[in-house]
């Protein structure tokens, strides 16, 4: 097994990913495609642990699973919230910031 | 052995990538959801071939079982729609394309570069758990607290925001 073979697999991951957070409109969709970017990390660390045989790599990955669970619980909520006071999860409709 | 491990690594790797490109395309918001499942049990598949299996474990059980609650739950109570949905993507989306083109292939050339043929060492130590676990309540054991009031603050403000009041 060549150690690039795993590298590649997670930067193709995390382009989708990226390119899903650009592509996307709806609030859950976005989300989703930040898991993808987020699992691209975890499996660049876990080949890495491999690799140099030691245990930080997955404990960091470990560390990225549980922040990754957060992000999703509050942006979930804060998905809701704006639904709940526009009707819709547009990300396009939320313009009051824009100079 | 190692014939073995590639072509699993290969079968695995191309359904995670389909499940991927379909997860960023597909236009039904429960499908997204359901081939994130197929990407995420594929990613905790990749762990095992990595010989991380406490990381795989905890893969399966905080994403497929407690996100993607999360997510079907954020589907259902947004009432996006169940079904098909056109409005799912961006006027400009197809902006996104040539960036994760740019970006794979700058990234793929910098590891190419860097790690060019260098193979798995597979004569070398297998990280157990109890390693693991050494140093989480060892060295990381300030990023651990320090994470434990992440999740606090993120349960409480999640009730918060989301409370009808």
């Amino acid at each position: 097994m060549f150690v690039n073979q795993f590298l590649i697999l997670a930067a193709i991951l995390f382009c989708i990913g990226v390119y899903g957070v650009i592509a996307r409109k709806n609030g859950v969709m976005v989300l989703m495609a930040i898991e993808l970017i987020l699992n691209a990390v975890n499996l660049n660390l876990i080949a890495f642990s491999m690799r140099n045989g030691t245990a930080d790599g997955q404990t960091f990955a470990l560390f990225v699973i549980a922040v990754a669970a957060a992000e999703v619980g509050v942006g979930l909520s804060l998905v809701l919230l704006i639904y709940r006071n526009r009707r819709t999860i547009s990300l396009d409709d939320l313009s009051e910031m824009k100079g | 052995m190692l014939i073995a491990q590639n072509i699993g690594f290969a079968i695995i790797a191309a359904v995670m990538i389909v499940g991927a490109i379909r997860v960023v395309t597909t236009s039904n918001v429960v499908h997204g959801a359901l081939w994130l499942v197929v990407v995420l049990a594929g990613a905790a598949a990749q762990y095992i071939l990595l010989a991380a299996e406490f990381v795989a474990v905890t893969q399966v059980l905080v994403y497929i079982g407690a996100v993607m609650v999360l997510f079907l739950f954020g589907t259902m109570l947004t009432r996006s729609r169940i079904g098909r949905d056109s409005g799912l993507n961006n006027t400009y989306w197809k902006l996104g394309i040539p960036v994760a083109l740019a970006l794979f292939a700058a990234m793929a050339i910098a590891l190419v570069d860097s790690f060019g043929s260098e193979k798995m060492p597979t004569d070398g130590a297998i990280v157990n758990t109890q390693q693991i676990s050494d140093q989480i309540f060892g060295p990381y054991l300030l990023p651990f607290w320090a994470l434990s009031f992440v999740l606090l603050a993120a349960v409480i403000g999640a009730i918060v925001l989301a409370r009808k009041d």
